[in-house]
């Protein structure tokens, strides 16, 4: 008779003095470890609840300007550093660690219209509605100077925007043309027309720095390259283009944000269709821009709420909105790609998550792993009906709450007397138009 | 020092570098037969490793056919041989260490027989991409299999020695101390048959005799917890998720204890009580009555969630289904009943029987079904969708208690005699031509359990509680955060909390548990058709063909009807090949074996 009989020391399994971590030896048997599928399914609903619980996302607001907040931009250089130019023509430069100003400069009479900071993160420039565009130090005047400009360029017709180019000493300016301006000089080095209507928005392409798109009111969205004398191509829609913003990531896609609610992300190479339309605002969309990585942007609305698209899906992930903001005229998303400005209306700029339940600080080993464990579960069963309504849900104002069901009430009338315009005519005589192609007048090369 | 030869970091000294190219180190699994030579030689450690370069060699790769590298490039699957470093050194066991396939096997969780409805290309990749990280989380499970600490016990007899004829006192004599202390018997002949428990650890035991005697100990160490008698008749007795808490089905109503003897609770809802079965992930404690009805008591909130009749006459066999916590009930007429809280009516009915059901089992991994009932047949069930019997035993007097072993060994309590059965493997049934082991008891049996985590059969019988020792009966290697034995209270405070927190709701009692885990096809195409009619037309249908325009005049009316009408015809053309494809096979089918055609063929349907 040969026998053996499962004999456990107990020394192996216990701890061997009070300061020792308890022994806990694995065995990833599925017999040992029964409903795993249902218990999985359970963490993932906890998980999602508790996102909803710790979901805070507004972080600060940064008060001082005397009038609405028109535009923002990020130093490429400092992740602390923000800028914004006011209504009242006053830019201040902020401090967002210590969510403080730390310079205010008069810089225009009339708006600011436009502001962006040189690749390099030692000047920045301004255009305004006096119809100059300066060019200031980041740094602050030494004790007895005055706050004065490097350069002032006084220029002929108002300009609406500026930015400046990646890499080079170059920046493009917007009104009535195109202006491409070398930083050393006091004229244009080429004008770019196409059309007659002002132009709202200029933007250099990140990646293939030489290219710019740019937004006029006569409904199109151009294209132009640098180095050649006339525009690329341009693309109508059914209304008008309030900004553009380039993809970092990819370079020959950009996101178009429209009077018409919606937000169009178009392929550079094949403009009659759009990649995407991104619909869930109730008002006229203002500003958008990207995350640094490239998968998501924000966007800035009239209807005093800002949301957050994932490029490939038409509906947004989150909504932000408080009782006190007004329209939200300009957004940017932080170079950490972390946190999201907003600047509106009633002259506050706000600080907000990018994941509204997100911990910050830093994590422990420990806090780091629960979280990722949760994310994926979440991921895991994100399409079950009961995860998946617990994580769409927002609370929402009352205004945008009446304006969508409003409007689903609408597109649902316009919906149903298209069905019936193809059900009582000739057969193949009336197409389904679909979504993405509805928008788009022309495309004009 | 002897040392591990690391890929590129030391090359062997001059001399042995010749040896080292001809003759592969081997991995210690490979040769255990002259591991005596080398140990058995005390000498200066460069000596050893002398001698150990010099073992003779087994002929390559002998045992590698039944394994295979498991890995997702099929790159490293060409290339197993040792590979080259610039250094010049070999990398003895390049590559991943195998794994073998059944032990994959084990821990796989999709089934890929399964056909997926046709999906759009990014999902496809997706569920292509999960595939392969789930089959990756195999293997790496399977690998950790190496670290797993203890054996499970045996017990063989020397040439053709019956196992069965070993009595618990030869077992005692031969194994060791700690483990002989297992065995012991507790004579408690005054207050009648006992029913006995034991927690989820398998650390705690308890029991009540139908007159009355409850008591709870630590059996391992003998340490009495509470000892009452509750002064009326108890039919069962269960331990709740831990062992403080303790359910007793008594003559009148269910009263739930804690682990001192104080009574907490007394469920006046739960009458007549015969049957308790815990279902510890669902936090439910179900009851079956005289009166007919299987009750669940959600102990969590202290809640019925349902009550159900089974409309059956009195209940007093009852099972749980580890697996998929499905309640099993024997009735009268003969059939298994499978029910769950969220359906009113049972789930399956299996007739097993002539006569009534005596007593039914459940594996640990859902497969199989032991009942016995009053026909004296001992009858084996497959539960996978089938519900077929897979062997029968007819009994002398057939068994009137069922218990399965977490590594299924079948144990039946026959009279006074206890039974035990083994089969090949964990997931094999047992066999049920030869007993495993036998044993005669002082008096009938009443309960029958296996202690988790231990070689031991707990018998509870008219003259008390036996505990039996059976080797190779319980899991050798628990989980530490599933069910621990050694936890210390801390631990088992911690443990309780999150079992709380992942409670599954009763709701999500179904026959297949993973069922969450899969593609709803049904529902999609339900919600798919109600898309297309709310939008008028089907958006996932493809667009018909439209002629592209040519020039130099090929565009014409006719050449694009041309072009029209061949695109149709190529998908006429196709549709019929794959019609014909599938009709033959029918025919085939239709046609008689004979070797000459008859006459009478034509009547033949």
């Amino acid at each position: 008779m040969k026998v053996k009989m499962l004999s456990r020391n107990p020394d192996h399994y216990v701890r061997e003095t009070k300061l020792d971590l308890h022994r806990v030896p694995r065995n990833y048997d599925p017999t040992l470890h029964p409903f795993e599928v249902p218990r999985e399914y359970i963490r993932a609903l906890n998980a999602t609840k508790l996102e909803r619980v710790f979901a805070k996302p507004f972080l600060a607001s940064l008060d001082g300007h005397r009038d609405g907040v028109n535009c923002l931009a990020k130093n490429p250089k400092s992740l602390a550093t923000v800028l914004s130019g006011a209504c009242d023509g006053e830019v201040k430069i902020w401090n967002l660690t210590k969510r403080k100003c730390i310079r205010t400069i008069q810089a225009h009479e009339g708006f600011v219209r436009g502001i962006c900071t040189r690749f390099c993160g030692t000047s920045f420039f301004t255009v305004g509605d006096d119809k100059t565009v300066k060019q200031w130090k980041m740094d602050g005047p030494s004790c007895g100077e005055e706050e004065e400009p490097l350069h002032t360029i006084l220029g002929k017709t108002v300009y609406t925007g500026i930015d400046h180019h990646w890499r080079e000493a170059v920046f493009a300016t917007c009104g009535q043309q195109v202006d491409i301006w070398d930083e050393q000089r006091t004229n244009p080095i080429c004008s770019m027309t196409w059309g007659f209507d002002s132009i709202s928005s200029v933007k250099f392409n990140p990646i293939e720095t030489f290219l710019l798109g740019s937004c006029a009111s006569d409904r199109n969205i151009v294209l132009y390259d640098m180095r050649q004398a006339t525009p690329l191509k341009k693309v109508i829609l059914d209304m008008r283009t309030n900004t553009i913003c380039w993809n970092p990531m990819e370079a020959f896609i950009f996101t178009a944000a429209n009077e018409d609610y919606n937000l169009y992300t178009f392929d550079m190479r094949a403009l009659d269709t759009p990649v995407m339309v991104h619909m869930d605002h109730v008002s006229a969309v203002l500003d958008v821009d990207y995350s640094p990585t490239g998968r998501e942007f924000v966007s800035a609305s009239f209807d005093k709420s800002i949301r957050i698209f994932p490029v490939d899906k038409s509906r947004s992930r989150e909504v932000y909105h408080t009782k006190r903001m007004q329209h939200v005229i300009c957004v940017k998303w932080t170079a950490d790609s972390k946190y999201i400005m907003s600047g509106s209306d009633e002259m506050n700029i706000r600080l907000w998550k990018a994941n509204a339940s997100e911990k910050l600080g830093v994590l422990t080993s420990r806090e780091k792993a629960a979280t990722d464990y949760n994310q994926k579960l979440k991921e895991k069963f994100q399409h079950h009906p009961h995860i998946k309504r617990i994580s769409r849900h927002r609370h929402l104002p009352k205004s945008i709450y009446s304006q969508i069901q409003e409007q689903r009430i609408m597109k649902e009338a316009r919906r149903r007397k298209e069905l019936n315009r193809i059900k009582h005519s000739k057969p193949g005589s009336v197409q389904m138009v679909s979504e993405k192609k509805k928008h788009i007048v022309a495309v004009v090369k | 020092m002897e040392t591990v030869p690391k890929p590129g970091s030391n090359v062997p000294p001059k001399k042995d570098r010749l040896q080292a190219k001809k003759k592969k180190p081997r991995r210690y699994w490979e040769q255990e037969t002259t591991g005596t030579a080398a140990g058995a030689s005390p000498g200066p450690p460069h000596k050893r490793k002398r001698s150990r370069e010099l073992r003779p060699q087994k002929p390559k790769r002998n045992d590698t056919s039944k394994k295979f590298r498991i890995s997702k490039k099929p790159r490293e699957l060409k290339s197993p041989g040792p590979q080259r470093t610039f250094s010049g050194a070999q990398d003895p066991f390049a590559g991943p260490a195998p794994v073998s396939v059944e032990v994959v096997r084990k821990y796989c969780r999709i089934d890929k027989s399964k056909e997926l409805p046709h999906a759009k290309t990014k999902t496809r990749s997706r569920l292509a991409v999960a595939e392969a990280q789930e089959e990756e989380t195999s293997v790496r499970a399977a690998r950790s299999e190496l670290l797993l600490a203890e054996e499970p016990g045996f017990l063989e007899g020397e040439d053709g020695e019956d196992t069965a004829k070993i009595r618990q006192a030869d077992i005692v004599e031969a194994v060791d101390i700690a483990s002989a202390a297992k065995h012991f018997d507790l004579n408690l002949r005054q207050f009648g048959p006992y029913r006995l428990n034991y927690s989820r650890t398998g650390r705690h035991l308890a029991f009540g005799g139908r007159r009355g005697h409850v008591a709870a100990l630590d059996w391992v160490t003998k340490k009495l917890m509470c000892e009452i008698n509750v002064m009326e008749a108890v039919r069962d007795i269960r331990f709740l998720h831990s062992e403080a808490l303790l359910a007793v089905a008594q003559n009148r109503w269910l009263h739930i204890y804690d682990n001192q003897g104080i009574e907490l609770h007394c469920v006046r809802r739960c009458d007549r009580v015969t049957r308790l079965e815990f279902l510890p992930f669902h936090f439910l404690l179900a009851t079956a009555s005289e009166t007919g009805f299987l009750t669940y008591l959600d102990v969590s909130v202290g809640k019925i969630v349902a009550a159900l009749n089974a409309r059956a006459g009195r209940l007093s066999v009852m099972t749980q289904n580890p697996y998929n916590a499905v309640i099993h009930l024997g009735h009268s007429n003969g059939t298994v009943s499978l029910w769950s809280p969220a359906m009113k009516e049972p789930l399956v009915k299996i007739l097993c029987h002539r006569g009534g059901v005596r007593a039914v089992a459940v594996d640990s991994t859902g497969m199989h079904m032991a009942t016995s009932g009053l026909d004296h047949q001992l009858k084996l069930f497959d539960l996978r969708g089938t519900f077929q019997p897979l062997s029968t035993r007819t009994l002398p007097q057939g068994a009137g208690h069922l218990a399965f072993s977490q590594r299924g060994l079948l144990a039946a309590g026959m009279g006074d005699v206890v039974n035990i059965w083994a089969g090949q493997g964990k997931a094999s049934p047992p066999s049920l031509e030869q007993p495993y082991l036998t044993h005669r008891l002082s008096g009938h049996v009443h309960g029958l359990q296996f202690c988790p985590y231990e070689d031991v059969l707990g018998v509870g019988h008219s003259g008390g509680i036996t505990s039996m020792l059976v080797p190779g009966a319980a899991e050798p290697n628990f989980d530490g955060l599933e069910s621990n034995p050694y936890r210390s209270r801390k631990q088992r405070q911690e443990w309780e909390v999150k079992a709380l927190l992942e409670k599954v709701p009763a709701e999500l009692i179904c026959l297949d548990p993973r069922a969450l885990a899969e593609v709803d096809v049904i529902s999609l195409e339900q919600a798919k058709k109600e898309r297309a009619e709310r939008l008028g037309y089907d958006p996932d249908t493809r667009a018909p063909f439209q002629p592209k325009p040519k020039q130099k005049g090929r565009s014409s009316t006719a050449s694009l009807v041309k072009r029209k009408r061949k695109v149709m015809d190529q998908e006429h053309r196709d549709k019929v090949r794959q019609s014909l494809e599938q009709q033959p096979q029918k025919q085939e089918k239709a046609k008689p074996t004979g070797a000459r055609p008859s006459a009478l063929d034509r009547f033949v349907r």
